[in-house]
């Protein structure tokens, strides 16, 4: 399934991802020939092979339902970007996050 | 000094030859030294570093130091370290300051083990160079225009050139191993689940395991003691019985130590495409191990071909999902200028991210868009089992199995930068056993045209401890591991 490249712009989309026209082009070739390798596997029958997502057999441990966290809002918020558009604040208040408003 | 194993450096530690805080700073006067012409290191806090040594030293006087209090080890730079920059080698976290400590971190402070600071990595451990971190590529220590191998390339230079007493590693598709062979020293990828991976920067959760990376077998063992454990933090962190990892290390004495071990020999690990002069180096290793009193079997990995395909499948697939977190909101990179929140996101990303790690976030989106998932990302799932069950086959003909580790020995910078698939190859050798999730090593062999050459060793599922035993045999009697680059002699 050869990719072109409307199909590089709507992947970059899906990903959030800017692309430039240039960046495109670049993209198509270098995946163009990564997807070459991946299509090596379309030659191997795998009917009935169950898919394996994990090397080890193991189910998810459940625990009590209790606080196990300490709160660490103050220490994560440090690491927030600036506001950015020309505030150099961070993007946080009142122990939020700021971001372009999103509702009307 | 430099050379010294880890047990060595111990004992001078606890018979006060030497402490902690005069050790470390011969380590940290050597990388003021070197590293500004191999940039291993990336974050280096000399206060924070002999503070721990300080605090090593009144550990050992009070009599309770471990096997592992007051060495300095190097930490990859994709370990969450507290107040530590944390950057995955990305523009992304370039600003990024870990409020808290990775498991494998605080595994080694509770050791009382020193922090000598961060190392370099290919940017979020994607790629076999070192060359896509944002702060620049590592020379490889035995040649400066060759690459350290990746992505692991910073752990790799520094232990080579003796910055650090060992280091850590952190291995999804061989960046432990390749790093390894193509830096001449130990390295072990342990079983998927030994290791726990919380606070480890994720790029393929499946796949990801960190390890030790060391100057012998024994030093590996030792950093085993430290770096496996359960936590229940890591939702694929194993509960198994606590190990001694060097408990069978002093039996590899005598003529024929390994008398009875049957090592398997995959043909595909030495078919085309496999440097002749590094074929030669693992089958004189091979030959020595015989002569141990191992024998050989030769064995079949009938699908380990499709190993580059499926994990180029599902390593970008779980990648595009774990970086989707980088959004420019909470932490990380956000773009100077932006219209709206959708343009946040874009131009965020857009700017915090290397071709690399695009181009695989590319890739990872694109398999699991709608209508292609079942052709690639199902498809790549089966065949994962198709491989592990290869495995599965030959270790009931065989103990361990043997091979090279890299197809090359350290190739020049910028020779296979601008081409990912050729770039791919590096790690054809060592893909598998990630997919399958088993362990896997790298112990230095010889040397070709002056380059180190690694060996590979593959073991079945927990069988760490017979792998370092079969490593640290072949230790015994070869002094490969011993050698380091002359010019980095002087201390």
């Amino acid at each position: 399934m050869a990719l072109n490249i409307s199909d590089i712009k709507r992947i970059a989309h899906l990903a959030r991802l800017e692309i430039s026209e240039q960046e495109a082009t670049q993209t198509l070739t270098k995946l163009t020939g990564i997807l070459g390798l991946i299509e090596q596997m379309q030659a191997v029958d795998t009917t009935g092979i169950t898919p394996m997502s994990h090397s080890q057999d193991v189910v998810q441990r459940l625990r009590e339902d209790v606080v196990t966290q300490t709160n660490m809002r103050e220490a994560f918020q440090v690491n927030a970007p600036k506001i950015g558009n020309g505030s150099v604040e961070k993007a946080v208040e009142g122990g939020l996050y700021l971001v372009p408003q999103v509702i009307e | 000094m430099i050379n010294n194993s880890l047990k060595q450096l111990g004992h001078m530690l606890a018979s006060k030859q030497i402490s902690s805080v005069e050790m470390t700073q011969t380590f940290l006067d050597r990388i003021a030294k070197y590293n500004p012409s191999i940039n291993a290191y990336i974050a280096l806090d000399n206060e924070k570093t002999l503070a721990q040594a300080k605090a090593a030293d009144v550990r050992i006087s009070n009599g309770s130091a471990e096997p592992l209090t007051g060495i300095p080890f190097a930490q990859k730079d994709i370990f969450c370290a507290k107040d530590w920059p944390t950057t995955c080698g990305s523009k992304m976290l370039a600003n990024f300051v870990a409020p808290y400590d990775a498991h494998v971190i605080s595994q080694f402070d509770a050791a009382g083990a020193v922090n000598l600071g961060k190392t370099n990595m290919d940017e979020f451990a994607m790629g076999s160079s070192n060359e896509t971190s944002y702060f620049g590529g590592v020379k490889n220590p035995w040649d400066v225009d060759r690459v350290p191998g990746g992505s692991s390339g910073g752990s790799a230079a520094a232990v080579a050139a003796r910055l650090c007493a060992a280091a850590t590693g952190t291995d999804t598709g061989g960046s432990i191993r390749q790093p390894a062979s193509l830096c001449g020293f130990t390295g072990l990828k342990p079983t998927y689940g030994l290791v726990s991976r919380y606070g480890m920067i994720a790029f393929a959760s499946s796949l990801d395991q960190a390890g030790p990376m060391a100057k012998s077998a024994e030093d590996c063992a030792l950093m085993m003691n430290v770096m496996v454990g359960f936590d229940a933090r890591d939702s694929t962190s194993l509960n198994r019985p606590k190990e001694d990892y060097t408990r069978g290390l002093a039996n590899m004495q005598g003529a024929q130590p390994l008398k009875g071990l049957r090592i398997g020999l995959p043909k595909e690990y030495f078919a085309d495409g496999l440097d002749a002069n590094v074929g030669a180096v693992v089958q004189a290793a091979i030959n020595e191990y015989k002569k141990l009193g191992a024998e050989t079997v030769d064995i079949s990995l009938p699908n380990s071909q499709l190993s580059i395909p499926v994990y180029y499948v599902l390593a970008p697939a779980e990648a595009s999902s774990n970086l989707s977190r980088y959004d420019g909101v909470r932490y990380g990179h956000r773009a100077a200028e932006y219209d709206d929140l959708m343009d946040m996101y874009m131009k965020s990303r857009a700017e915090g991210f290397g071709a690399e790690v695009k181009r695989r976030i590319l890739i990872g989106t694109y398999v699991l868009s709608a209508g292609y998932y079942d052709a690639y990302y199902l498809k790549a799932q089966q065949i994962r089992r198709l491989i592990a069950d290869d495995f599965t086959q030959a270790f009931k003909q065989c103990d361990i199995i043997m091979g090279p580790t890299a197809p090359s020995t350290a190739f020049k910078a910028g020779e296979k930068a601008d081409d990912p698939v050729a770039m791919y190859l590096q790690d054809v050798y060592t893909i598998a056993t990630n997919l399958a999730g088993l362990p896997g090593m790298s112990i230095p062999a010889g040397f070709s045209n002056g380059l180190p050459v690694g060996l590979q060793l593959m073991g079945n599922y927990f069988d760490e401890a017979r792998m370092l035993d079969v490593a640290h045999a072949y230790q015994q009697v070869t002094d490969w591991h011993t050698y380091m680059p002359k010019e980095l002699h002087e201390s």
